[in-house]
């Protein structure tokens, strides 16, 4: 009962360094562990309307992406439920109707998932590449161990995969470190 | 007495938009529009194989995620002078259509209503009125008043639970806000209709695009879907009828419901027709080709000088050379070292950041040009060169939102110059709206029919040659025209550079000091008070600005958003 319809989305820009480390995160967390049946993991980016029909049908939603709380670079924090903003302010920018935004309306619609939980970093650069910076390097293996762990809770244990894959993102960031790009 | 303006979001998100304004008398008299990121995310791609760049571009931005991965292909093909197939050209079409109409009911409904809808005051609105009301603008079967009702009742609770949610931040009571409650709990009524809606042009996008939110099917030289009777990936009968009835239900919600909603809700704003105009100058680009090598469009593109439709000069292919000679960038008064105007091709992007300076450099955006003019893009650009051409969807949405503006409004004298302006705005992105679904409609059975005659084909493969080559691709997005530009070495990028709508809307002052789209439709922008600039939101959102093109962090140290001073 506990494993069924949970959806796990990896949030942020990849092409902006640590903005994309939520994206990272669930790349890495599914090319390491064999993601059983009810759970659901989607690469979201910067999208927020397009996550529409995903988030509406699942129970459980765990949200791995960049956070700035202003505590110190690399740090992991985790936000559940009532604690996730509500960013509905002056809006200028279409991007500002983003995963809270969309929350807000699917309460309104009553049809927001039973449980919400960010798993989130505070980014250290923005700058425009793919690599990460050291900080957020270092911490992605505890940020996808906290997803692992926050699937426990939720009454799933992921199996590691035998041989780790690698991902798409992980593996152009590493072809920009060695130079053959850009 | 003058008072500055600043309305800055960046105080709260990364990058982002930043107005400033100056107000005499109650008027808007000067106005800024600055970007406040560094936007290289383009010499990512220096280096790359082109026929991979659309997988980045298409995160460029998390609206835009097919719009920018479509224009980047068509691009490529263009320096290669590659034919696309039939088939591929109308997946992409049907594609980027979809798209468009998802963005616009968005847009409209769930990021600028709540300028104009008095959200609490819907909660006095007496539900049967309301239907009433409804039923005479419409057939849309769920404006019934046990549908009213409803609707109040669980915005009743939610009001009640004191989180406003998603409409926390609205101007309520503001004196700037006149729509009747009816008129306020129709449209909330359909704006959380509108959310179940716009999610069935996802679907499509989903259906078509292989995957979602980022498709995965583009392909420089046409598109990887493959056609067949056989194996589920593939594109078949039922996966075609599947996105027919997609946008049948897409068909029926914008022709009854959003076409009649903008001029019925305009009825009661028209001091807004008068308001908001920006350069009257009007570029868009030829879009839907319905051929393989890029000469036959369903939907025109063009230039009109001084809102004058006679003046119009058509864009015809994708490789005229009147639009690919016409446009230039400034970076003057932009944080960008330089001061010419330069092509796109031989763009420099070397930052040199000062602080906001009023009369120098204030904003990361650069000012683009077309011939030396500054020009809006956008769907009230489309709307201007699509009924300068003579396209019929074009002439006949327009004088039917005419019409439902003037019966509503009790005014039959409202002159077609009414649409230069911030409601015109909105009015223009619906009937491009209704455009676009009849152009899907078109698209899809141009496809089904193709496929008929036996061709399956959906992809032409490209070969890169030694030596540089050049191309441009263009997109009639949701948002205006957009271009990408390429310079290609011995199958490598050597430059890439994007001019995104934002760009042409919301550039600073360019080399000759003319201003901006936004800044120019800002002008005489009436503002009643200064902490709560409504009237500023407005006009900018008209526009449905979209800046960044990247971020979106949550950020939990919020911070102070609109900032007033005395001067």
């Amino acid at each position: 009962m506990a494993s069924k319809n949970i959806l796990i989305i990896g949030m942020g820009n990849v092409l902006m360094q640590d903005e994309g480390v939520g994206v990272r995160a669930v790349e890495e967390l599914e090319n390491r562990y064999i993601i059983p049946q009810g759970v659901t993991v989607i690469d979201g980016g910067t999208t927020g309307m397009g996550l529409y029909d995903p988030i509406r049908n699942c129970d459980q939603l765990i949200v791995a992406d960049a956070i700035n709380t202003g505590d110190a670079y690399g740090t992991l924090v985790r936000i559940a439920n009532d604690d996730i903003p509500a960013f509905f302010q002056t809006k200028l920018s279409n991007h500002q109707l983003g995963l809270s935004d969309l929350l807000a309306l699917l309460t309104l619609k009553a049809e927001v998932p039973r449980h919400v939980a960010i798993i989130g970093m505070v980014p250290h650069s923005l700058e425009n590449k793919l690599g990460l910076t050291n900080e957020a390097a270092a911490g992605l293996d505890a940020m996808v161990k906290r997803l692992v762990d926050e699937l426990a809770d939720l009454g799933v244990q992921l199996e590691e995969r035998s041989e780790q894959l690698i991902g798409h993102w992980r593996r152009e960031a590493e072809l920009e470190a060695q130079g053959l790009c850009a | 007495m003058t008072t500055r303006i600043t309305v800055d979001p960046i105080t709260r998100i990364e990058g982002h938009l930043r107005i400033d304004v100056e107000v005499d008398d109650g008027k808007v008299s000067k106005a800024w529009s600055s970007g406040q990121m560094w936007r290289g995310i383009e010499k990512i791609l220096v280096g790359r194989d082109p026929r991979e760049a659309w997988s980045y571009t298409q995160r460029f931005c998390g609206v835009c995620t097919t719009v920018h991965a479509i224009t980047s292909v068509r691009a490529v093909e263009n320096a290669l002078n590659l034919e696309v197939p039939l088939n591929a050209q109308l997946i992409r079409n049907i594609i980027q259509t979809a798209h468009a109409i998802q963005d616009h009911i968005v847009h409209f409904y769930h990021l600028s209503a709540v300028d104009w809808v008095d959200v609490v005051s819907a909660l006095d609105a007496d539900p049967v009125a309301t239907a009433k009301l409804a039923e005479s603008l419409s057939d849309w079967h769920l404006n019934g008043p046990h549908e009213m009702k409803a609707v109040q009742e669980r915005l009743k609770t939610f009001v009640g639970s004191g989180q406003l949610g998603p409409f926390a931040s609205g101007y309520w009571g503001h004196p700037a806000m006149k729509l009747p409650p009816e008129v306020n709990l129709l449209a909330v009524a359909h704006y959380l209709q509108a959310l179940d809606i716009q999610n069935h042009a996802n679907k499509i996008v989903a259906i078509l695009g292989g995957k979602s939110p980022h498709i995965q099917n583009v392909a420089v030289g046409g598109v990887s879907n493959s056609i067949g009777h056989d194996a589920p990936s593939v594109l078949n009968i039922e996966r075609l009828m599947l996105v027919k009835n997609f946008i049948d239900k897409l068909d029926h919600f914008v022709k009854s419901t959003y076409m009649s909603d903008v001029p019925a809700i305009g009825a009661f704003y028209l001091d807004w027709a008068g308001i908001g105009g920006g350069v009257n100058n009007y570029l868009t680009v030829p879009d839907c080709p319905v051929d393989t090598k890029g000469t036959e469009f369903m939907l025109p593109g063009g230039f009109i000088e001084n809102a004058d439709l006679a003046s119009l000069k058509p864009i015809k292919t994708f490789d005229d050379a009147y639009f690919r000679d016409g446009v230039a960038e400034s970076s003057k008064h932009a944080w960008y070292e330089g001061d010419d105007a330069l092509h796109p091709w031989v763009g420099e992007t070397e930052p040199q950041y000062t602080d906001f300076q009023d009369e120098g450099q204030y904003s990361w955006v650069k000012a683009p040009t077309f011939y030396g003019k500054r020009a809006e893009v956008g769907p009230l650009a489309d709307v201007l060169v699509g009924v300068a051409s003579g396209h019929d969807g074009y002439t006949k949405y327009l004088n039917q939102t005419m019409d439902i503006l003037k019966s509503v409004s009790g005014n039959p004298d409202i002159p077609l110059a009414a649409v230069h302006s911030t409601i015109g705005r909105h009015a223009a992105r619906a009937i491009r709206c209704g455009v676009m679904i009849d152009t899907l409609h078109d698209q899809w059975q141009r496809l089904v029919d193709n496929i008929g005659t036996g061709d399956v084909d959906t992809f032409n493969s490209p070969v890169f040659p030694k030596e540089e080559i050049k191309g441009v691709g263009f997109h009639q997005a949701p948002r205006g025209a957009l271009s990408h530009w390429v310079v290609i070495e011995n199958g490598k990028i050597k430059n890439y550079q994007a001019v995104v709508p934002s760009t042409w809307n919301a550039g600073p002052r360019d080399a000759d000091g003319q201003i901006g789209p936004y800044e120019a439709s800002l002008m005489d922008n009436p503002v009643a008070d200064p902490e709560k600039p409504l009237e500023i939101l407005r006009t900018v959102h008209s526009f449905d600005p979209c800046i960044a093109c990247a971020i979106h962090m949550v950020d939990t140290e919020q911070k102070e958003i609109v900032k007033v001073k005395a001067l």
